[in-house]
């Protein structure tokens, strides 16, 4: 049986993405005319909730 | 009287009349607080969704953060990461928050404090916090509104917005206190659908009009010019710990906050919060597009004070009808959380202050609390329309920082009790302590340089306050256990 607590390992991801700020202090490369900075972030609000939506039904499952 | 003005009008006074349809509630007896204030904790996935989204996202936020852009370029971008992993930590400590507290009973932080600690010292202490952080918030709402009312001229400008102000005020006074949670989130329904018809149209209208994203971020760069940093699109490396620090500390904090905890709490399951952690992110999507229209704002060449850019962007690129619904918008939205702010943070008081203070275990009557709402309100309009703003301002940044200095408290006591509450309440003083003289050194900055050796980190109050905060709670517990066990209650 695969412990609950190995999925919530999934959401220490974010942490480590978003708050790490020299991996992306960066223009390039840029999206749609937006530089990386922003548009990283903004894509790590999508992968987050993504990354919970998985854990939510993960956890969920083992819990019935 | 003008089209804008026109629809703005109709919009407000709509949001306000769906709230007095929430008073008239068959279902329930708003006479018993935990139908009054937490809407019978009968919400499902979707309304505790808008309710969330109207109670975090608010009006201020709204106006602010692009105006932080707008002033100080990549830096006032950190809302976004912050409004991303306060959902990792919804989804694992808060989700856990709700079940204790659905389990024993409990409607404020200050009620889980009392029953997981048995201290009512650290129970005073913790309440007063959320209290005085949630007083300058509510003020900031009204700050936000004025920014619009300012903005739009005609007859809802009058003594610079001061008579709508104190309508709207009265009005939202009013069905909070006779509708309680339920009011809040009947117009959160509203306001939410207006926020997104408004974003929807801001980038579809706005992006185009200004030549295209690459060409608003040149503009916005040369228009910035940070004498401080080269590259003012970017945060300068110095300043990157300053930036994490901002993003971490505020995500602790914000569920923290006695409105999150309300409306958390009104929620009816724990998996409908687990739910929203998953769900609510895709307003952070909305916050993220509203910061760059900070720099939009630089592009289009606006030269105002930054609270009021957004509405002027609105004025120059809507037309006329949509820019007044794009401003009820703002204002609606700093209804929804004044009203939940105001409700949530007069719980707070009655329950974890006055009834501790006078020796009484909280009462089930909604009675006093429904009449320190509308203290509260009052306190909160009295505070804008007679202080300076910047005071408010200052109030809130040090409300922030003295928020995280409850969340060892909170957090630390939802899986374990191998923290003493003695230890914490050492823990909380020095941290109110520690953060209140950050603030105060260096002309209420949210910012603080500490000195390592030859090292310089410039990094956010809040947070280096919490540290020292939960140093001294380890440090406190360690003495105390080397000390002979002491006779436990119960």
């Amino acid at each position: 049986m695969m412990a609950r607590r190995a999925w919530y390992w999934l959401l220490a991801l974010p942490f480590i993405a978003l708050l790490d700020v020299p991996i992306y202090d960066r223009i390039d490369p840029r999206f749609a005319g937006i530089p990386f900075f922003y548009w990283y972030q903004l894509a790590w609000v999508v992968l987050t909730a993504m990354l919970l939506g998985v854990v939510y039904l993960a956890t969920r499952v083992r819990e019935r | 009287m003008n089209v804008t003005v026109t629809v703005f009008a109709i919009l407000v006074l709509a949001a306000s009349a769906l709230g007095f349809t929430a008073t008239r509630t068959k279902s329930a007896d708003l006479r018993d607080l935990q139908e009054w204030a937490l809407g019978g904790r009968r919400f499902g996935t979707l309304l505790s969704w808008f309710l969330l989204g109207g109670d975090l996202y608010t009006a201020y936020t709204f106006v602010a953060l692009p105006a932080l852009v707008y002033g100080v370029g990549a830096l006032g971008f950190f809302a976004v990461p912050y409004a991303t992993i306060a959902y990792p930590i919804v989804f694992l400590f808060l989700a856990r928050f709700w079940s204790i507290a659905h389990e024993r009973g409990y409607m404020t932080v200050g009620d889980f404090v009392r029953g997981r600690y048995r201290s009512r010292t650290l129970e005073i202490a913790i309440a007063a916090t959320g209290v005085l952080a949630a007083l300058p918030y509510i003020a900031l709402q009204i700050v936000g509104m004025k920014a619009v009312l300012s903005q739009l001229g005609g007859f809802v400008a009058i003594g610079g917005g001061a008579m709508p102000l104190a309508v709207a005020f009265a009005l939202l006074a009013a069905y909070t206190y006779f509708g309680g949670l339920r009011a809040p989130a009947t117009i959160a329904i509203f306001k939410d659908i207006l926020i997104y018809a408004t974003i929807v149209a801001a980038i579809l209208i706005i992006p185009h009009a200004l030549g295209g994203w690459h060409s608003i971020f040149t503009a916005a760069g040369k228009a910035l010019s940070a004498p401080l940093h080269r590259q003012p699109l970017l945060v300068a490396p110095q300043m990157q710990f300053a930036y994490a620090t901002l993003a971490l500390g505020s995500a602790f904090s914000l569920f923290l906050y006695p409105h999150a905890i309300t409306s958390l709490l009104s929620a009816k399951s724990a998996d409908v919060v687990r739910r929203n952690a998953a769900l609510l992110p895709l307003y952070s999507i909305l916050l993220g597009i509203i910061a760059l229209l900070g720099f939009a704002a630089l592009a289009a060449g606006i030269h105002a004070p930054p609270n009021e850019i957004v509405p002027m962007l609105f004025a120059r690129f809507f037309p006329p009808w949509f820019a007044g619904l794009a401003d009820a918008t703002i204002v609606i939205g700093a209804l929804v959380p004044a009203s939940i702010m105001a409700l949530g943070a007069a719980n707070l008081f009655v329950r974890n202050v006055v009834a501790p203070i006078s020796g009484k275990i909280p009462s089930s009557n909604a009675a006093a609390t429904k009449w320190l709402t509308l203290a509260f309100c009052a306190l909160s309009l009295l505070l804008v329309l007679y202080m300076n703003v910047k005071f408010a301002i200052y109030f809130q940044l040090l409300g922030g920082a003295w928020v995280l200095q409850t969340a060892p408290t909170i957090l630390l006591g939802l899986n374990s009790r191998s923290i003493p509450g003695r230890a914490l309440l050492a823990g909380w003083v020095i941290g109110m302590i520690a953060a209140t003289s950050f603030a105060v050194s260096d002309g209420f900055s949210p910012l603080v340089a500490i000195h390592i050796g030859a090292f310089t980190l410039v990094g956010f109050i809040a947070v280096y306050a919490v540290l020292i905060n939960l140093a001294v709670a380890f440090g406190a517990t360690l003495l105390l256990r080397v000390r002979p066990p002491e006779i436990e209650a119960a």
